[in-house]
Protein backbone atom coordinates (compact mmCIF):
# COMPACT_ATOMS: atom_id res chain seq x y z
CA UNK A 1 0.00 0.00 0.00
CA UNK A 2 2.50 2.33 0.82
CA UNK A 3 3.87 1.84 -2.79
CA UNK A 4 0.92 2.71 -4.64
CA UNK A 5 1.25 6.04 -1.73
CA UNK A 6 4.20 7.37 -2.55
CA UNK A 7 4.12 6.73 -6.71
CA UNK A 8 0.60 9.09 -6.58
CA UNK A 9 2.84 11.84 -4.45
CA UNK A 10 5.06 11.61 -6.49
CA UNK A 11 2.65 11.93 -9.52
CA UNK A 12 1.21 15.21 -8.23
CA UNK A 13 4.38 16.82 -7.86
CA UNK A 14 4.85 16.63 -11.94
CA UNK A 15 1.81 17.51 -14.46
CA UNK A 16 0.49 13.49 -15.96
CA UNK A 17 0.34 13.54 -19.58
CA UNK A 18 -0.44 11.06 -22.00
CA UNK A 19 2.46 9.20 -23.46
CA UNK A 20 0.96 7.62 -26.91
CA UNK A 21 -0.13 11.39 -27.42
CA UNK A 22 3.23 13.22 -26.37
CA UNK A 23 4.98 10.04 -28.50
CA UNK A 24 3.14 10.43 -31.28
CA UNK A 25 2.32 6.30 -31.29
CA UNK A 26 -1.04 5.31 -32.97
CA UNK A 27 -0.89 1.42 -32.35
CA UNK A 28 -0.58 -0.35 -29.26
CA UNK A 29 0.98 -4.30 -29.90
CA UNK A 30 -0.69 -6.81 -27.31
CA UNK A 31 2.94 -9.43 -28.70
CA UNK A 32 5.29 -6.74 -26.40
CA UNK A 33 4.36 -8.07 -22.90
CA UNK A 34 7.40 -5.91 -21.75
CA UNK A 35 5.86 -2.62 -22.93
CA UNK A 36 2.61 -3.43 -21.42
CA UNK A 37 3.75 -4.62 -17.88
CA UNK A 38 3.82 -0.32 -17.36
CA UNK A 39 -0.01 -0.54 -17.63
CA UNK A 40 -0.57 -3.16 -15.29
CA UNK A 41 -0.44 -3.47 -11.25
CA UNK A 42 1.60 -6.50 -9.69
CA UNK A 43 -1.31 -8.47 -9.84
CA UNK A 44 -1.63 -8.26 -13.52
CA UNK A 45 -4.70 -5.47 -13.18
CA UNK A 46 -4.84 -2.71 -15.41
CA UNK A 47 -3.74 0.21 -13.72
CA UNK A 48 -6.39 3.19 -13.98
CA UNK A 49 -5.89 6.14 -15.81
CA UNK A 50 -5.92 8.62 -13.19
CA UNK A 51 -2.86 6.39 -12.22
CA UNK A 52 -0.79 6.23 -15.70
CA UNK A 53 -2.32 10.03 -17.34
CA UNK A 54 -3.41 7.92 -20.59
CA UNK A 55 -6.02 9.96 -22.52
CA UNK A 56 -9.11 8.25 -22.72
CA UNK A 57 -8.89 7.01 -26.25
CA UNK A 58 -6.01 5.48 -25.70
CA UNK A 59 -6.44 3.60 -22.32
CA UNK A 60 -8.92 1.70 -24.45
CA UNK A 61 -6.83 0.46 -26.68
CA UNK A 62 -4.22 -0.30 -23.22
CA UNK A 63 -6.91 -2.39 -22.10
CA UNK A 64 -7.92 -4.30 -25.29
CA UNK A 65 -3.87 -4.87 -25.63
CA UNK A 66 -3.73 -6.39 -22.29
CA UNK A 67 -6.84 -8.26 -22.44
CA UNK A 68 -5.50 -9.76 -25.92
CA UNK A 69 -1.65 -10.42 -24.43
CA UNK A 70 -3.87 -12.45 -21.37
CA UNK A 71 -5.28 -14.68 -23.83
CA UNK A 72 -2.51 -15.39 -25.53
CA UNK A 73 -0.64 -16.20 -21.90
CA UNK A 74 1.62 -13.69 -22.75
CA UNK A 75 0.44 -12.05 -19.48
CA UNK A 76 -1.41 -13.35 -16.31
CA UNK A 77 -4.98 -13.53 -15.66
CA UNK A 78 -3.73 -13.21 -12.00
CA UNK A 79 -0.63 -12.82 -10.54
CA UNK A 80 1.16 -12.17 -7.19
CA UNK A 81 4.66 -10.74 -7.94
CA UNK A 82 4.77 -9.27 -11.82
CA UNK A 83 7.48 -6.71 -10.60
CA UNK B 1 -9.01 -10.45 -53.51
CA UNK B 2 -7.75 -7.95 -51.86
CA UNK B 3 -9.81 -7.80 -48.56
CA UNK B 4 -8.79 -7.07 -45.25
CA UNK B 5 -5.48 -7.51 -42.98
CA UNK B 6 -5.49 -9.59 -40.64
CA UNK B 7 -2.53 -11.32 -37.94
CA UNK B 8 -3.07 -14.54 -36.08
CA UNK B 9 -0.98 -15.64 -33.42
CA UNK B 10 -1.20 -19.47 -32.36
CA UNK B 11 0.34 -21.48 -29.68
CA UNK B 12 0.43 -25.20 -30.76
CA UNK B 13 1.71 -27.92 -27.85
CA UNK B 14 5.19 -28.02 -27.08
CA UNK B 15 5.52 -32.07 -27.02
CA UNK B 16 5.73 -31.27 -30.95
CA UNK B 17 9.37 -32.10 -32.26
CA UNK B 18 10.28 -28.71 -34.22
CA UNK B 19 9.81 -30.04 -37.37
CA UNK B 20 6.12 -31.27 -36.71
CA UNK B 21 5.64 -27.77 -35.60
CA UNK B 22 7.04 -26.22 -38.72
CA UNK B 23 5.00 -28.42 -40.55
CA UNK B 24 2.03 -27.62 -38.69
CA UNK B 25 2.41 -23.74 -39.03
CA UNK B 26 3.10 -24.52 -43.12
CA UNK B 27 -0.37 -26.69 -42.93
CA UNK B 28 -1.99 -23.45 -41.38
CA UNK B 29 -0.75 -21.36 -44.34
CA UNK B 30 -1.38 -23.52 -46.95
CA UNK B 31 -4.94 -23.55 -45.49
CA UNK B 32 -4.77 -19.69 -46.10
CA UNK B 33 -3.53 -19.48 -49.72
CA UNK B 34 -5.85 -22.35 -50.92
CA UNK B 35 -8.73 -19.98 -49.90
CA UNK B 36 -7.25 -17.01 -51.82
CA UNK B 37 -5.43 -15.68 -49.02
CA UNK B 38 -2.40 -14.03 -49.17
CA UNK B 39 0.22 -15.19 -46.36
CA UNK B 40 3.17 -11.97 -46.92
CA UNK B 41 4.60 -12.70 -43.34
CA UNK B 42 5.11 -15.61 -41.41
CA UNK B 43 7.14 -15.51 -38.01
CA UNK B 44 7.41 -18.71 -35.61
CA UNK B 45 8.70 -17.29 -32.15
CA UNK B 46 9.24 -21.26 -31.04
CA UNK B 47 9.18 -22.90 -27.07
CA UNK B 48 7.77 -19.34 -24.76
CA UNK B 49 6.77 -20.11 -21.31
CA UNK B 50 3.26 -19.33 -20.76
CA UNK B 51 2.10 -16.64 -18.28
CA UNK B 52 -0.52 -19.54 -16.65
CA UNK B 53 -0.82 -23.27 -17.42
CA UNK B 54 -2.98 -24.19 -20.77
CA UNK B 55 -4.27 -27.66 -21.25
CA UNK B 56 -1.42 -28.29 -18.33
CA UNK B 57 1.21 -26.93 -20.11
CA UNK B 58 3.87 -24.55 -19.40
CA UNK B 59 5.43 -23.91 -22.53
CA UNK B 60 3.89 -23.55 -25.50
CA UNK B 61 4.92 -23.31 -29.68
CA UNK B 62 4.41 -19.68 -30.70
CA UNK B 63 3.71 -18.41 -34.61
CA UNK B 64 2.41 -15.36 -36.14
CA UNK B 65 1.06 -15.25 -39.48
CA UNK B 66 0.10 -11.90 -41.12
CA UNK B 67 -2.24 -12.06 -43.96
CA UNK B 68 -4.35 -10.34 -46.71
CA UNK B 69 -8.12 -12.15 -47.41
CA UNK B 70 -11.85 -12.16 -47.09
CA UNK B 71 -13.77 -12.61 -43.82
CA UNK B 72 -14.83 -15.95 -44.45
CA UNK B 73 -11.10 -16.99 -45.18
CA UNK B 74 -10.84 -15.93 -41.12
CA UNK B 75 -13.82 -18.33 -40.66
CA UNK B 76 -12.29 -21.37 -42.48
CA UNK B 77 -8.95 -21.04 -40.58
CA UNK B 78 -10.54 -20.58 -37.52
CA UNK B 79 -12.51 -23.75 -37.81
CA UNK B 80 -9.15 -25.42 -39.33
CA UNK B 81 -7.97 -24.29 -36.06
CA UNK B 82 -10.46 -25.77 -33.66
CA UNK B 83 -10.47 -29.22 -35.51
CA UNK B 84 -6.84 -29.50 -34.83
CA UNK B 85 -5.41 -31.03 -31.79
CA UNK B 86 -1.87 -29.49 -31.81
CA UNK B 87 -3.56 -25.97 -31.49
CA UNK B 88 -3.62 -24.91 -27.82
CA UNK B 89 -4.55 -21.20 -28.27
CA UNK B 90 -5.11 -18.94 -31.27
CA UNK B 91 -5.91 -15.32 -31.57
CA UNK B 92 -7.16 -13.60 -35.15
CA UNK B 93 -6.56 -9.53 -35.47
CA UNK B 94 -8.14 -7.59 -37.86
CA UNK B 95 -5.31 -4.82 -38.62
CA UNK B 96 -6.06 -1.09 -39.03
CA UNK B 97 -3.66 1.33 -41.11
CA UNK B 98 -1.98 2.12 -38.21
CA UNK B 99 -1.25 -1.71 -37.01
CA UNK B 100 -0.10 -2.12 -40.62
CA UNK B 101 2.54 0.90 -40.48
CA UNK B 102 3.61 -0.48 -37.23
CA UNK B 103 3.88 -4.48 -38.30
CA UNK B 104 5.65 -2.91 -41.53
CA UNK B 105 8.04 -1.39 -38.89
CA UNK B 106 8.52 -4.38 -36.51
CA UNK B 107 9.09 -6.74 -40.14
CA UNK B 108 11.67 -4.62 -40.59
CA UNK B 109 13.18 -5.33 -36.78
CA UNK B 110 12.73 -1.26 -35.69
CA UNK B 111 12.07 -2.38 -32.36
CA UNK B 112 13.14 -5.36 -30.18
CA UNK B 113 15.66 -6.68 -32.55
CA UNK B 114 17.08 -3.70 -33.05
CA UNK B 115 17.00 -2.65 -29.53
CA UNK B 116 18.54 -6.29 -28.67
CA UNK B 117 21.44 -5.70 -31.23
CA UNK B 118 22.23 -2.24 -30.23
CA UNK B 119 21.92 -2.95 -26.33
CA UNK B 120 23.69 -6.58 -26.73
CA UNK B 121 26.36 -5.93 -28.84
CA UNK B 122 28.14 -3.23 -26.66
CA UNK B 123 28.18 -5.01 -23.86
CA UNK B 124 29.76 -7.84 -25.75
CA UNK B 125 32.50 -5.17 -27.00
CA UNK B 126 32.95 -3.62 -23.07
CA UNK B 127 33.13 -7.40 -21.41
CA UNK B 128 35.79 -8.25 -24.10
CA UNK B 129 37.76 -5.57 -23.14
CA UNK B 130 37.52 -6.03 -19.68
CA UNK B 131 38.46 -9.47 -20.49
Amino acid sequence: MTLINESVNRVEQRKKYCRFRKNGIKYIDYKDPNFLLKFINEQGKILPRRLTGTSAKYQRKVAQAVKKARHLALLPYVADNLK
Amino acid sequence: MIGYNYETVFILNPVLSEKEAKDTVQKFKEVLTQHNADVYHVEEWGIRKLAYPIQHKSTGYYALMEFSGSKDSVKLLETEFRRDERVMRFLTTALDKYALEYNARRRKGEFNRSKENTIVKPKKENLAEEL
